[in-house]
């Protein structure tokens, strides 16, 4: 019966007043994926206006200096608005306009899946209001005056935690006073099927290109690949070609905040369990009563309390790795590629770079490992500013 | 034994208030029950709170949150409610999300809810294609799994009704819950499309708190469901809500028996 299953994760665990929005979302998405004419524009799109395929730099300093497997990063902060976010917001909102929709509607942590959709609206003349957590309205002001100036409406949003999973609930709630003309952009591969399924595979161009690249530049493919994770869109991006090479290792690594050990965190896998929310079976951060754990992480973009479903399977099969990685740990990453290679990544990719510093000097020299540099860092520059105590404003 | 849901619909257009548990506190629950049952509800929907309800509007949201944090449990509800059945027989649903149903254990959750004389649930976020996870215990305890439908359901409304127990919780509107001035929606159509699936009673809810909109929805519907409308009065009085909340379910109550 249920449909979007990844082993026992997935599902469609949302109101009625939805499922028909749902059902047709992926009527069409069936209906496209297999249309030439579909995936030759959005191919354009991919090329011409996003600037793929984003390159898969050999990071030579950093290999140096690490002394162990060669490092290769996967360029995901040259995209057009900075980040992975409009690999999905391209193919989600050029579908919207097939499916005759005039309004997009999204949530955003950081605000770079908010600014990826505020910009595809903008290019194809479709309305645009984004919801975002008031306290990442804060930490992310840039990126708020960013989506304004592209015609974007943004919400903040107060209930809750006035963050990430506060701004999905809220858009969930917009959607389902208005559905008619409006298609919710979701920005990561979780919420009810067919959202998981979407985003993947509009995501897995990532794993598609450095397939391609790596075996152009190596002959081989990787031993590892890693990737940072909240919900968990660049992760799966990463990982979803190399899930059929059993010999590569996927590492999805996500954000410990204070410690796992502490309640300021948001590492769903080491601190989770099983449960249902945002419309999906998976991990969430939680109490013995199911309530929704206030989570907390320096990255907006990692402040979720669960997991996509399919990550919460390749955790379950052994396939994927997922690891914890703390605030210290990531900005001290993000200093670390921004003086090594001259390329400040997101506080979010840090978290991957920080696992990277770990385990590449333990690794010999003719191995090979891809770290997925979701994001460009401009946007954390004064957070991290603050963190180090120096008091500067954007 | 308490009546069961189906006696609460017999002879008469049912009227059906919903309170969130433990707001301001689980005492003023109880009593609010006791004061509903004396104004003519016919049965009363108990809200467990949860930290995220995406199905709620502002109002009831802020009352989950109330609740919470004056720390009410799935346990201390359950608790509450064996209390309340020594006193009363009024027949009782609970209305909570799936992850307070499903972390609980599903299984001891339900039997947990018969033991204590609950007579069913309703949980908005699971919907017809996912509901055999909860609906099959449910029935194994003899507890009614509460099927809703929605003004977006269309060809779905057969499907559902079919398969639905104990009542049709008929979604007014588009949206959250929440007073609304006006309500578009063509109730009579949907609750003739409940008809011809099933004979089971259709209950309205969403936006209604007027009772003149209680009155015009009775005329199409078996029954009327209320939430938000009380919920603001429990937030506004606090623990002195109770009398407040009699008057207005009386007013409510003959409203719809005036038909």
């Amino acid at each position: 019966m249920s449909k979007g299953r990844f082993g026992i994760h997935g599902g469609q665990y949302i109101p009625e007043t939805l499922m028909n929005a749902v059902n047709e979302l992926e009527e069409a998405y069936n209906h496209y994926k297999n249309d030439p004419e579909f995936n030759k524009e959005l191919t354009d799109l991919y090329n011409n206006y996003a600037n793929r395929p984003s390159p898969l730099y050999f990071a030579k300093h950093m290999t140096k200096n690490l002394g162990g497997a060669k490092v290769y990063l996967k360029r995901e902060d040259l995209n057009h608005t900075g980040a992975h976010k409009i690999n999905n917001c391209l193919g989600q909102v050029l579908l919207a306009k097939k499916m005759g929709k005039t309004r997009v509607i999204a949530e955003t942590g950081a605000g770079q899946h908010g600014v990826a959709t505020a910009t595809v609206a903008a290019l194809m003349g479709m309305e645009c209001e984004v919801f975002m957590g008031e306290e990442d309205t804060k930490r992310q002001a840039l990126n708020v005056y960013r989506m304004k100036l592209l015609g974007a409406k943004v919400h903040p949003v107060t209930s809750g935690t006035a963050t990430l999973k506060d701004a999905v609930s809220e858009t969930m709630r917009e959607w389902t006073n208005r559905i008619d003309d409006t298609h919710y952009v979701l920005g990561s591969v979780m919420g009810p099927h067919p959202f998981p399924t979407i985003v993947r595979d509009y995501q897995a161009i990532i794993s598609r290109e450095i397939k391609q690249q790596i075996v152009e530049a190596e002959g081989r493919l990787p031993d590892a690949v890693l990737a940072c994770v909240g919900g968990g869109s660049n992760a799966i991006g990463t990982f979803y070609h190399f899930i059929e090479d059993e010999k590569v290792r996927l590492i999805g690594c996500e954000a410990a905040g204070r410690g796992v050990h502490t309640k300021d965190t948001a590492a769903t896998i080491a601190t989770g369990k099983l449960g249902i929310f945002h419309g999906m079976k998976s991990y969430f951060c939680q109490d013995e009563y199911g309530q929704i754990a206030p989570v907390y992480s320096i990255s907006a973009g990692l402040d979720y309390p669960g997991i996509g479903p399919e990550h919460a399977m390749l955790y379950d099969e052994k396939r994927a790795e997922y690891v914890s990685v703390t605030d210290e740990e990531a900005v001290n990453a993000f200093e670390y590629l921004s003086k090594t290679e001259g390329i400040i990544p997101a506080i979010e990719s840090s978290h991957a770079i920080a696992h990277a510093l770990k385990i590449v000097p333990k690794m010999n020299p003719d191995q090979i490992v891809v770290i997925t540099v979701s994001g460009r860092g401009d946007k954390d520059v004064a957070a991290i500013a603050r963190y180090r105590g120096e008091d500067i404003y954007e | 034994m308490s009546k069961s849901i189906k006696e609460a619909f017999l002879n008469k257009k049912a009227f059906i208030p919903f309170i969130t548990c433990g707001d301001p506190s689980l005492e003023v629950t109880e009593q609010l029950v006791y004061a509903m049952e004396e104004a003519g509800a016919s049965f009363i929907e108990l809200g467990i709170p949860f930290s995220d309800p995406t199905a709620e509007g502002p109002v009831i949201q802020e009352a989950n949150i109330r609740a919470l944090s004056g720390g009410v449990t799935t346990d201390k509800v359950f608790e509450m409610v064996a209390n309340i059945r020594k006193n009363s027989q009024i027949p009782l649903v609970f209305m909570t999300y799936a992850n307070v149903v499903f972390s609980y254990g599903v299984d001891k959750f339900m039997k947990k809810s018969k033991e204590v004389g609950m007579n069913g649930l309703i949980l908005p976020d699971v919907p017809f294609e996912e509901k055999e996870e909860f609906a099959s215990v449910a029935r194994e305890y003899g507890l009614e799994f509460i099927s809703l439908i929605a003004p977006t359901s269309h060809e779905r409304i057969k499907m559902i009704a079919k398969e639905a127990d104990g009542f049709v919780y008929c979604v007014s509107s588009l949206g959250v819950t929440g007073v609304r001035s006006e309500i578009t929606t063509d109730i009579g159509a949907m609750v003739s499309l409940v008809k011809e699936a099933k004979e089971i009673p259709a209950a309205v809810g969403f936006g209604i708190s007027t009772p003149e909109q209680a009155k015009k929805m009775a005329e199409k519907a078996d029954g009327v469901i209320v939430g938000s409308a009380i919920v603001k009065l429990c937030g506004k009085y606090k623990k002195d809500c109770v009398p407040y909340v009699k008057e207005y379910v009386i007013s409510m109550v003959e409203a719809i028996e005036s038909l």
